[in-house]
């Protein structure tokens, strides 16, 4: 089997499972952010009194942290008093988390072998700790918060094998953006997504993650990157419980195996341009592109590799007249670091302004929201009409290199016209 | 058209092509909108706002691959529901969106050439639980996929939670 077979078979008490079976799952995690307010209606609606498990439920806020109107204020005060009416045991407040996809490993939520939902897309992330992870909505949610269980359609899987060196300045960002060129919108759609292979198993769990993440944006219901002991050594200190190795059985059936040579099919960064994750180009067919902002942060690109790479590009530079640099650090607990290790000095001394740890402007409701007529670099997950303000606004998804080189330049830049020699560590352990 | 109804009859409003993202269903900055009602206001409100306007109660939204595609929002299915829409055909649609849909008792339906064999004005009658589309104006059926006896299920029921409050209740 698969690792989603394998997954959905012991959550769902089974030997075996095959793609396009039905199984009721039981959920080991269920997690929501600002929109646990609608959860909370709906589970309201059902009738029944308590959740199935308090300390089975995990609550962020990070989408409009701190709250930027009235409104959203009245739903985060409804959300934390449910959580303390029905005693939910992980709730982060503002101040006390980020972004829901690095809160959950970082405090030790994730495991591997787990079936974990989320009401967010990109809950998909968890995958990069060997969990079974996938997005539902809030209604479905509500379904979850009243038994516990949920009902699944057995994925086919697509096996994605990296082999090859990467070239100075292409990273796990890159790389993703590649295969959603090459898959399309709808590439993996209703299916999981096994990213493995010599590239993938040097990889920080970092820029695992990136992979997982950004899964979502070819339809992919699950992704997973490989449990090995690069991840292992991530979740010791953070997991309290036991954890287990898994992997795909050796005689597991794939829909369909990719193989993808890191060092040569992707020559130099790639960009996603407006307003599909799957319009993607390498940076050099590009041409001149003038950028007004340029986003480092989200839950795909906002850890603190992907800081490290933007302050040493910007050490001693300053970020061009034409642009405004927003930092988002996707925790606080990465904010910390960030600021223990020099990389915010270095940024905010170039010109950058540090948004507050969560979603920022990548919904485009705060933060740094784009007028009609400007076009925005962003290391975010989404470029769709309208996402980052104006419908009449362009959103360009690239690599935090790419987005750092882009706000010294006042435009799309490669890092290496901006730093002669490559970063040292971009990607690997 | 009643909630829970599995034949349907309707007009279509709008022929959409592929990936039609939940951001042009709805726009991110409305997500603090928690009354399920009040979504319809901002339906399509960036990308096609006189579809919007002229949406009326039954009309059928039809479209190509992925409709649906990016967030889990559910409020995109709920906007598509309260502005009146009967229901929505796709060649395809993205994973969550669609669970999204019948949960909120929304009917969507899979029909792989639909977006090519109607045109906006036409008249449709859809059977859910057989997987039937016929063009009432052009005079020819449309190959659809039947619905999954759990997606009739609910539909029939109104959507998830009133399927749950009953369970619950009984």
């Amino acid at each position: 089997m698969t690792l989603a077979e394998k997954i959905l078979a012991r959550a769902s008490g089974r030997e075996r499972v095959a793609p396009d079976q039905i199984v009721v799952a039981r959920v080991d995690l269920a997690l929501s952010h600002e929109n646990a307010d609608l959860v909370r209606k709906s589970f309201l609606e059902i009738g029944l009194a308590r959740v199935w498990d308090p300390s089975k439920i995990v609550i962020v806020f990070d989408h409009r942290i701190p709250a930027e109107s009235e409104k959203t204020a009245t739903t985060h005060k409804a959300v934390r008093e449910f959580v303390a009416a029905q005693g939910i045991e992980h709730f982060y407040d503002v101040g006390r988390g980020g972004i829901c996809h690095q809160v959950l490993p970082e405090n030790g939520h994730v495991r591997p072998g787990m079936v974990l939902v989320g009401t967010d897309s990109h809950t998909t992330t968890h995958g990069a700790f060997g969990a079974f992870a996938t997005g539902i909505g809030a209604t479905e949610m509500a379904g979850v918060w009243a038994e516990g269980a949920l009902w699944f359609k057995v994925p086919s899987t697509l096996r994605i094998e990296v082999e090859g060196e990467f070239r100075p300045w292409v990273s796990a960002k890159d790389l993703i953006l590649y295969i959603i060129g090459r898959l399309g919108a709808d590439g993996a759609d209703y299916r999981a997504v096994e990213f493995d292979g010599p590239a993938i198993r040097r990889m920080t769990v970092a820029s695992r993650m990136v992979l997982a993440n950004l899964a979502m944006e070819m339809g992919a219901k699950v992704a997973f990157t490989p449990v090995d002991e690069i991840l292992l050594d991530y979740l010791r200190p953070r997991v309290p419980e036991k954890l287990e190795m898994i992997a795909p059985d050796a005689d597991a059936c794939y829909e369909r195996v990719i193989r993808v040579d890191a060092g040569e099919d992707i020559l130099e960064p790639q960009i996603a341009c407006p307003h599909a994750v799957d319009h993607v180009q390498p940076l050099s067919a590009l041409g001149e592109v003038p950028v007004e902002q340029a986003v480092l942060g989200s839950c795909t690109n906002g850890r603190l590799e992907d800081l490290e790479v933007a302050a040493y590009i910007v050490t001693g530079r300053a970020v061009h007249p034409r642009t405004r640099l927003v930092v988002i650090p996707a925790s606080q607990q990465i904010y910390r670091e960030a600021m223990r290790l020099g990389y915010l000095e270095t940024l905010v001394a170039a010109g950058a302004i540090v948004d507050p740890p969560g979603c920022g402007p990548c919904v485009g409701v705060h933060q740094g929201i784009l007028a009609a007529g400007e076009t925005c670099v962003s290391s975010t997950n989404r470029n769709f009409l309208g996402r980052m303000g104006s419908k009449d606004s362009l959103v360009y998804l690239a690599s935090p290199a790419v987005v750092a080189a882009s706000a010294i330049a006042g435009k799309l830049a490669h890092p290496g016209s901006i730093v002669k020699e490559g970063f040292p560590c971009l990607t690997e352990v | 058209m009643p909630d829970g109804s599995l034949k349907l009859r309707g007009r279509v409003r709008a022929v959409l092509g592929d990936n039609i993202d939940t951001d042009m269903i709805y726009p991110g900055r409305y997500l603090n909108i928690t009354d399920r009602e009040k979504t319809a206001e901002h339906l399509f409100e960036l990308a096609y706002p006189e579809l919007r306007a002229s949406l009326e109660a039954g009309d059928i939204i039809v479209a190509g691959r992925n409709f649906g595609c990016g967030s889990s929002r559910e409020q995109a299915a709920a906007a598509l529901k309260f502005a009146g829409v009967g229901a929505v055909i796709a060649g395809s649609f993205a994973r969550i969106f669609f669970r999204n849909a019948i949960n909120l008792g929304l009917p969507a339906v899979v029909a792989p050439q639909a977006s090519l064999a109607c045109v906006a004005g036409d008249e449709l009658e859809l059977d859910l639980v057989a997987g039937e589309i016929r063009n009432v104006t052009e005079g020819r059926v449309v190959e659809a996929a039947a619905l999954d006896p759990r997606a009739v299920e609910l539909i029939a029921a109104g959507g998830l939670i009133p399927y749950l409050k009953r369970k619950y209740a009984a």
